[in-house]
């Protein structure tokens, strides 16, 4: 287990502004060592800005990076002990597997030897011990990502910064260079923060995510408390498949909320900010998929238990993916929405056009001031 | 049917550029290694030999004025990289989208002028009564009029004036070509600035450089006005013999074998300068 009282990085209120635009807005946090932390939000939300920042490749207008408790604000890029994982790797064409990885260690003035073993070394780790003499044109894609992680890996590195090295492999090896950087990060026991725009990367790596949205951090946690336990509308939206409503607070009853939305439902839901009690408060809910269960509409009888919500709908069509499939239903207000069924479990028969039930509980229903 | 269209196009896409190839550059070739090949033993009497190429290694003058063309092409060659190379970089790398447009237009103006004129800006700066030597003689710093012109430092001046653009472009071309995190992931792992000059930016345009310095060299050993106007009658280049040759002492012969021979020489100094930094030709054309 990390020691969780040894802070790799620490970034305090950290702010970067490009001609105007905030990119960075006041962002605080600190990474304990060895874990994996990932910076996730969608394109422009400012996360390259802070990963270049903390690299030493941009200058913060205001705040402080300390690593390993020692500020780095004056420190030159190549001064750092911060190696990065580029987008597009950036290895270099002209020169081999060997050369790519010895490369920082030349820069350092290792003695030839010892570069020799810790090349080799580094290249067993990776579990690719004979490519050395390859050039990086031979490389498969998933080789490439090790090499690059293996480069820098190789200088021990207090924090690897990874600015979404998966984005240009097709999905089925991104698939499986998500465990396999989980693994590597395992085995180097090193603090990697991740950055990445594609949420399930996130969530399956990482031992803490941040939500990062207009250069702001939304919520730092856990991936299951994001999931389960999101703090702003956006993280709700953000993490994880989500049908949504605007609409209106009409009444609270205890911890209850009904909401009366845009489109003339009427929803029951929890409140998960304080903000959204309020009597005529404009809210957005959620509701994920897996939650809303899927029932034939057999019996008409209105048999709803209090603090559930019960729409009936007509399927507009199946989505068909094994276990995780899915029904679009189309609302009365004409709005398409998802429910996840298994669809071996007495649903193999159901066919678009036929009336449905879908019925979920208020407690899993996420409500959030708007 | 289609293919037969599709052939004719081909062939008529293609016509013009064999056209070229034949009449302008195949013909006139094979022309001159028939003329130099030929040697005059009487008036109208003509015989086949080496004769004129013999000449040329029996008259220390001759080889001796290819090999200082040769010399003095190759320091301009790296005059031009040298000041080019830098200019290249802000141009691909340092310099906004905007600006960088800009900038090559500021390189590309020279070339609306032609040679002669740009030798002659050369002529009026530099000579006796021109614009530097009044002004320095208006500051009281010289005495009498100075002549800059007709001397070797003004010839290599004015030839990496006339032939830098040539260097620049294809540098430019190649490092904007290049990622810029290639340069970062230099200095990321601890890199200082020259480690990544030395051994990132420049091994990836050494492509660049090598199309860039095969074109100015052969451009340089193969110009005629600049090295005339500028250096005068003892500028001694050989493209200057080679005129001579021809038109002044109407020796058609002699001056085909000295055209056929710098023509060789050029190519091997190329076909050197491309085994000494382990480019191919086929790379440095397609990579620029």
């Amino acid at each position: 287990m990390p020691d969780s009282t040894a802070i790799d990085l620490e970034c305090i209120n950290i702010s970067k502004t490009f001609s105007d635009v905030l990119a960075v807005d006041d962002v605080s946090f600190d990474i304990p060592s060895g874990s994996f932390f990932s910076i996730l939000g969608p394109s422009g939300c400012g996360k390259t800005t802070l990963i270049r920042m903390i690299a030493g490749f941009e200058q913060p207008d205001s705040g402080e990076i300390r690593i390993k408790g020692a500020s780095v604000l004056n420190t030159a890029p190549n001064k750092r002990n911060v190696k990065m994982v580029f987008q597009h790797l950036a290895l270099f064409p002209m020169m081999n597997v060997y050369e790519n990885i010895a490369y920082g260690l030349r820069c350092r003035g290792v003695a030839k030897q010892e570069i020799d073993e810790r090349v080799n070394n580094v290249l067993d780790r990776i579990a690719l011990p004979d490519v050395g003499e390859r050039e990086i044109h031979q490389l498969s894609g998933g080789q490439k990502q090790r090499i690059a992680v293996a480069r820098c890996m190789v200088l021990d590195p207090d924090v690897l910064l990874l600015d979404e090295p998966l984005g240009a492999l097709d999905l089925k090896l991104r698939e499986a260079m998500k465990i396999e950087l989980k693994l590597l990060q395992h085995q180097f026991d090193t603090t990697f923060i991740y950055i990445t725009h594609d949420q399930s990367e996130a969530l399956v790596m990482s031992d803490q995510v941040a939500i990062m949205n207009q250069g702001r951090f939304e919520q730092v946690g856990t991936p299951q408390e994001l999931y389960h336990n999101p703090q702003s509308a956006f993280v709700a939206g953000f993490v994880g498949d989500s049908n949504s409503w605007s609409g209106t607070a009409v009444e609270s009853a205890g911890e209850v909320l009904k909401v009366k939305t845009d489109d003339g439902l009427e929803l029951l839901a929890m409140p998960n900010d304080a903000r959204s009690t309020d009597r005529s408060q404009k809210v957005s809910i959620f509701i994920r998929p897996e939650f809303i269960q899927v029932e034939r509409t057999r019996d008409e009888s209105e048999n709803t238990q209090p603090g559930q919500n019960r729409l009936t709908g007509i399927v507009d069509s199946l989505l068909f993916n094994g276990a995780n499939s899915r029904a679009l239903v189309r609302s009365p207000t004409d709005q398409l929405i998802e429910a996840d069924i298994v669809l071996t479990g007495g649903f193999e028969d159901l066919k678009p056009g036929e009336d449905v039930q879908l019925i979920w509980s208020c407690e899993q229903t996420m409500c959030f001031s708007a | 049917m289609q293919k037969d269209i599709k052939r004719l196009s081909l062939i008529l896409l293609f016509a013009p550029f064999a056209l070229w190839i034949t009449l302008l550059i195949l013909l006139p070739h094979i022309g001159m290694v028939v003329l130099s090949l030929r040697e005059k033993v009487a008036p109208r009497v003509y015989e086949y030999g080496f004769a004129n190429y013999i000449e040329f290694f029996n008259e220390p003058i001759y080889w001796n004025t290819l090999i200082r063309t040769g010399s003095m092409s190759l320091l301009v060659t790296v005059l031009a990289l040298i000041i080019g190379f830098p200019i290249a970089y802000y141009i691909a790398k340092i310099a906004g989208p905007r600006m960088r447009g800009a900038l090559f237009l500021l390189c590309l103006i020279p070339l609306w002028v032609s040679d002669l004129i740009r030798a002659f800006g050369w002529i009026l700066l530099l000579r006796e009564t021109g614009v530097i030597s009044s002004f320095l003689q208006w500051l009281g710093i010289l005495s009498g009029p100075i002549e800059m012109l007709y001397n070797d430092v003004t010839v290599i001046i004015g030839l990496v004036y006339t032939v830098i653009l040539f260097m620049i472009v294809p540098l430019a071309s190649t490092l904007d070509g290049m990622d810029n995190s290639m340069i970062e992931a230099g200095y990321n792992l601890g890199g200082r600035g020259s480690t990544v000059l030395r051994r990132i930016i420049i091994p990836y345009a050494m492509p660049g450089i090598a199309s860039g310095c095969i074109i100015v060299f052969m451009l340089t050993a193969g110009s005629y006005l600049t090295p005339i106007l500028l250096g005068g009658k003892n500028s001694s280049w050989f493209t200057e013999q080679i005129y001579d040759q021809f038109i002044t002492r109407y020796n058609w012969e002699s001056g085909a074998a000295f055209g056929m021979l710098l023509l060789a020489f050029t190519s091997i100094v190329v076909w050197l300068g491309l085994k000494l930094t382990g480019q191919t030709l086929a790379n440095t054309v397609t990579k620029t």
